[in-house]
């Protein structure tokens, strides 16, 4: 398994692509910045999995807290209110 | 299918499930036994389990440590077991609600919650409930006081979410049984708060 990158309470940016295939980072988080709320653990990686392949070595898998006015601008409710999404490592860098 | 002397032709899904199921007996990688035994399963899964770790988080300060702490073992100390998946129970508390989503798809607590409802696949709660949960949640007649911050957790992942929603005052001294009736699967989505005696 590949080792975990970012801790807890890191500032990271995610990866703004679109390459094809079964990618479990939704459009609209991509090229958003968050905070690296907790580490899940290591798990295979699922654009792999699509392929039949055995999507190894496993992917640390973060969850990442993100702020609602930073995701939509215009976002209408508590300054504090936020959204938290899985996201592979491959998918983040440092903020 | 049964035949319930209803008597419409099979839509393509049907046809597609039906086609595959008996081409899997007939090669001998599975039984009819099995299937059965699997659908008869996934319909013993039902939100009650849910309430059921509820109810236990909130009579046992212990047990509701351990389930936040690590959501899957807690569960299998009440004989639930959370095969393959790892389960997040996320806190509602005086200045956090919670609530779940999966916008690619609709990944859910199925162990603990059973079949996800129809609008849980919807494209309208998907897109919105990222987008704008204070008016998604308020269609669902839940109000969330403005000073209160609104944690949307997308289940893009591994994780499952349960949400663990706060006792509602006045029912001091009831059992785990009667807590648990106050439970349901949309309080456990975090679209709803458990009502107690006094709301």
């Amino acid at each position: 398994m590949s080792e975990a990158k970012f801790k807890p309470g890191e500032r990271v940016k995610v990866v703004k692509a679109y390459p094809l295939g079964h990618v479990r980072t939704p459009y609209y988080i991509r090229g958003c910045t968050g905070t690296v709320e907790r580490i899940c653990g290591a798990f295979p990686n699922p654009e792999e999995l699509a392929q039949m392949r055995d999507g190894l070595p496993k992917l640390p898998l973060y969850r990442v807290r993100f702020r609602q006015k930073e995701v939509w601008p215009d976002y209408r409710g508590n300054e504090d209110d936020v959204l938290e999404v899985e996201i592979f490592q491959h998918w983040l860098e440092q903020a | 299918m049964k035949d319930q002397g209803n008597y419409r032709p099979l839509s393509y899904f049907q046809l597609m499930e039906i086609s595959l199921r008996e081409l899997l007996v007939e090669k001998g990688i599975v039984t009819n036994e099995q299937v059965d035994a699997t659908v008869e399963d996934m319909r013993n899964r039902t939100p009650e389990r849910g309430a059921k770790v509820v109810a236990r988080a909130w009579v046992d300060a212990g047990f509701k440590q351990r389930l936040l702490e690590n959501g899957t073992k807690a569960c299998e100390e009440l004989g639930l077991d959370v095969p393959a998946l790892k389960l997040l129970a996320v806190e509602n508390t005086p200045q956090v609600h919670n609530a779940i989503v999966c916008t690619l798809c609709s990944c859910y607590p199925r162990m603990l919650l059973g079949i996800p409802p129809e609008w849980y696949k919807s494209r309208n709660y998907r897109s919105r409930m990222v987008r704008e949960p204070r008016a998604v949640l308020a269609e669902f007649g839940l109000s969330i006081p403005e000073n209160v911050q609104i944690r949307v957790h997308d289940s893009t992942a591994d994780m499952r979410y349960i949400v663990l929603p706060s006792r509602p005052s006045g029912t001091e001294g009831w059992s785990e049984e009667r807590l648990a009736g106050l439970v349901n699967r949309d309080c456990m989505i975090g679209v709803a708060v458990p009502k107690g005696p006094n709301d």
